[in-house]
């Protein structure tokens, strides 16, 4: 898809990172937001620039990926007070500080031999110091991949957490009525730009994820009538079908290196869950029980399994060692649990539940204790984690009424704290999401 | 396998012909109930499971195409195994028919536990099928999940209506 090229230089100069007083605590929650100073970079008057509006679009990337952390607020452009080329040089902080910008983002662009060339600076205001500068040159249409950069720079520098804005996100976009809803495949980056159909919707698609490794997406296709879990090449495009199974294979994911995927295979009114490896094709039977086995998920070291079973008379959460021993419930505070997701830290396993009548979004730790349920609806389910761990999306539908309508399906994210709940624009109803690892 | 799907297109066409047709029949019949709504409601609704007789089509007459299910469950009730005990005798008097059954659940369960909980269903019912003497071999089953709800709504009795598992003809 967008080749991309890439430098990073630090800009060992300007690094004088001795303390700073400006640090967020992102497992406090609800805190205010840091106000930061988002400038527009000062460039070099090149055509290509000014055409593109690339000095006021980084500006809006950047800033709108922060403020929708819930961590960052943008001061007001409005409310600037220098000149941005002597800023990016030595900002006057008082100035900043009497508008009440904890930190200050300046930066510089270029074109070079027809590529862009990207520098920027964040400062403190309070402690007068740059925290963060680098150098970046790319393709001068992947200036939106570069904002995304940026802000991850920031967040990481500010949150000590790897940043998660330079991600995509996979979906079911859905379209029609209930009972003749029109189902696609659709990419877009995880703030909704770069929005792309991947299938027709000539056949039901259900429950994409990312391959954590390649760029590859794995599914379910009712392609000629017979459910199958699928692989699509995101660059070429090609579908293919994963193995040659008796019945019915679905929610399939793939292990952490991406060379395996497990998925559910239903024979015979019974789905258990088995573990293909992508290279040799050889298939392993993980479970065998009576019950339904599904809703798989890997542990980020691929030594364990977390997945739904209604093995014990009620759908709850299992873990396992990855060849299928050592199954145990963990999931044990009432109801109804469904769709375990292992954290990519490694410590939490997020999950629905239901329960009187109400679908909540919630995350235990890996052996079932803390139990925290994080967002409450009418309906709701299939959380996926951001990238650094600290963000989930899910979706949510909402009610029809008795002549069936009002029914709609969208895309939500809820912090870790269980704050910051927003709602993800899609172009049509949305379902099913799965957030990719930070792009490489 | 294409002209089986082709064939199977083609009958779902005539399906939902004869669907739209019967949906005009029942209007009157339909609004003759409607004064006494909520008590008959109630009354179409047992233990859970459907037992009206909106949404069902016949695969010939007397021949009811579908059975209906509890809140996740996968037991037939003794309505269902009559009805499956018709459509078993419709394909012994048939005996180059083949069918599929077509597993459903309701929007109140998370979409993967509902496909491999429609795939119970639909088992369930081709199970007692050969239990009553038909071969294996003329029935598949396909699950649904929760993609496919014959009723829209988001109340007990489109719920009731949407846990189910329908015979299809595919030839």
């Amino acid at each position: 898809m967008r080749k991309l090229l890439l430098y990073l230089v630090p800009l060992i100069l300007f690094t004088n990172i001795s303390y700073a007083l400006i640090e967020i605590d992102i497992t406090e929650g609800n805190r205010e937001p840091l106000p930061l100073a988002i400038s527009e970079f000062f460039h070099d008057n090149s055509p290509e620039i000014i055409d593109k509006k690339i000095t006021e679009n980084i500006r809006t990337v950047i800033s709108d990926d922060l403020e929708r952390s819930g961590l960052f607020s943008s001061v007001d452009n409005k409310a600037f007070i220098q000149n941005n080329r002597a800023m990016h040089l030595k900002p006057r902080f008082a100035d900043w500080r009497l508008i009440k910008a904890q930190g200050l983002l300046t930066g510089e662009l270029a074109i070079e031999e027809d590529r862009l060339r990207v520098e920027f600076r964040l400062w403190d205001t309070f402690a007068e110091k740059e925290i963060e500068g680098l150098v970046l040159i790319t393709t001068i249409d992947n200036w939106r991949r570069i904002s995304h950069m940026i802000a991850d720079k920031i967040y990481e520098r500010l949150t000590g957490e790897e940043g998660y804005f330079d991600t995509r996100i996979v979906y079911v976009a859905e379209e029609g009525p209930k009972n003749k809803r029109i189902k696609k495949l659709a990419i877009m980056d995880q703030d909704g730009a770069n929005h792309k159909f991947l299938t027709s919707g000539k056949e039901l698609v259900l429950t994409p994820r990312f391959n954590p490794v390649r760029q590859e997406i794995t599914y379910l296709s009712y392609f000629k009538n017979l459910p199958r879990v699928y692989l699509l090449n995101i660059q070429t495009g090609i579908q293919e079908v994963v193995g040659d199974f008796p019945g019915m294979t679905f929610a399939p994911r793939f292990s952490p290196d991406g060379e395996k995927i497990i998925m559910s295979l239903a024979r015979e009114g019974n789905s258990d869950l088995y573990v293909m490896d992508l290279t040799t094709r050889v298939v392993e039977r993980l479970t065998d029980s009576p019950a339904i086995d599904t809703s798989p998920s890997y542990s980020p070291d691929g030594k364990r399994i977390t997945f739904n079973s209604d093995r014990g008379g009620s759908q709850q959460i299992y873990v396992m060692d990855s060849n299928g021993r050592n199954q145990k419930r963990i999931s044990k505070q009432g109801g109804n649990y469904a769709t375990p997701v292992w954290s990519p830290r490694g410590d939490l396993i997020a999950f629905t539940k239901f329960y009187q009548g109400q679908y909540f979004i919630g995350v235990m730790r890996t052996d079932g204790s803390g139990e925290r349920l994080l967002t409450e609806n009418w309906y709701q389910e299939a959380p996926s984690w951001s990238s650094n761990g600290r963000v989930l999306i899910f979706y949510r539908e909402t009610k029809a009424n008795d002549a069936g309508d009002g029914h709609s399906s969208s895309i939500w994210s809820i912090d870790l704290t269980g704050f910051n709940e927003r709602k993800i624009i899609t172009p049509v109803d949305a379902s099913d999401p799965s957030w990719s690892k930070l792009i490489q | 396998m294409v002209s089986t799907f082709q064939n199977y297109t083609r009958y779902l066409v005539i399906i939902l012909c004869a669907l739209f047709l019967a949906a005009c029949e029942t209007v009157p019949k339909e609004s003759a109930t409607s004064t006494t709504s909520t008590s008959t409601a109630a009354v179409e609704i047992v233990d859970g499971v459907y037992v009206g007789s909106d949404t069902v089509e016949m695969l010939a007459v007397d021949v009811p195409d579908r059975i209906f299910f509890a809140y996740d469950s996968y037991s037939l009730t003794k309505a269902a195994q009559n009805t499956l005990e018709k459509q078993a005798k419709w394909l012994k008097a048939n005996g180059s028919a083949t069918i599929a059954i077509e597993g459903h659940a309701d929007e109140r369960g998370t979409r993967e536990y509902n496909l491999a909980l429609g795939d119970r269903r639909a088992n369930a019912a081709k199970d007692y099928l050969m239990t009553q003497g038909i071969s294996s071999s003329r029935v598949t089953t396909i699950s649904f999940g929760k993609e496919r709800p014959v009723n829209s709504g988001s109340n007990k009795k489109a719920w009731a209506q949407n846990r189910r598992s329908v015979t299809v003809r595919t030839n």
